[in-house]
């Protein structure tokens, strides 16, 4: 099993659950703040790879993040993205303020 | 011409987000949907039931009622709380616009049940509630040889 999160350097690795609605995405964002307070973070990236499901509360929840983190002069990128995650990053026009990091 | 119906009532709480979807996307299952058509089907249901709980009730307690109906290889869905209700429904559904941006929320949810399903039908009444009907054609998939 993968855990929550991971931190390399300024870069937090955040692994979103299965599925991230309003449910879940608000643990997602309260333990990132959390990391992101204490440290010296400028990067997320969300790794999709074990999330099979999001809706428009997770688009606001990365939104959230990344107004945080252009403050720092840093990106948000994303990975495993999933057919169904990528057209939602698509539609919500998401992919105009994340970069795709294989 | 055959008909089917399902309807559920259930309490205004983040944790039954994903019982309402999966529950309309079991519903769905019999008209043999693909992988991406559920999605889309759990997408709209996941929106519909997020905001009678988040605007609807404002996280307050009530009631969220969805209707699914299977009508020919038509899936129609209703999604209805008895909550605050929307004043001005053009620009509730404008693409981005939210009433409650200090929530995170995206202002996506609208576009999102448009974009996924083939017809979204909003009545609101101040004070009264809100009614979310959607409805979705599920193409009948080529006999296997
Ligand atoms: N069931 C509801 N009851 C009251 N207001 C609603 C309801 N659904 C939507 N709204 C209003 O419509 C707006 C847009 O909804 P939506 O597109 O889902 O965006 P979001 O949920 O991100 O705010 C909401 O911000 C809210 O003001
Ligand atoms: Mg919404």
């Amino acid at each position: 099993m993968e855990p929550d999160y991971k931190v390399i350097e300024d870069t937090l690795i955040v692994y979103p659950p299965q599925e991230l609605d309003h449910h879940t995405a608000f643990a997602v964002k309260q333990y990132s703040e959390e990391i992101i307070r204490k440290g010296m973070i400028r990067n997320i990236i969300f790794d999709f790879s074990n999330t099979t499901f999001m809706d428009s509360s997770g688009v606001g929840m990365i939104m959230g993040r990344y107004r945080l983190i252009q403050e720092k002069s840093g990106y948000i990128g994303v990975r495993g993205v999933s057919a169904a995650i990528h057209r939602i990053l698509e539609l919500s026009g998401l992919y105009k303020l994340v970069k795709v990091c294989e | 011409m055959e008909i089917q119906e399902m309807v559920m009532e259930f309490d205004s709480s983040s944790s039954n987000e994903s019982f309402a979807r999966v529950a309309v996307a079991a519903f769905a299952a019999r008209l043999d949907p693909t992988m991406e058509e559920i999605t889309d089907i759990k997408t709209a249901v996941s929106e519909a039931v997020t905001n009678c709980i988040i605007h609807g009730y404002e996280s307050t307690e009530g009631k969220i009622r969805v209707e699914c109906k299977i009508q020919n290889d038509e899936l129609f869905i209703t999604v209805m709380d008895r909550g605050c209700g929307i004043t001005d429904l053009e620009k509730a559904m404008e693409p981005l616009y939210t009433s409650k941006p200090e929530l995170e929320r995206s202002g996506m949810g609208f576009a999102f049940m448009e974009a996924f399903m083939d017809e979204l039908k909003v009545s609101s009444m101040p004070m009264a509630g809100t009614i979310v009907q959607m409805r979705k054609k599920i193409a009948k998939k080529p006999e296997m040889v």
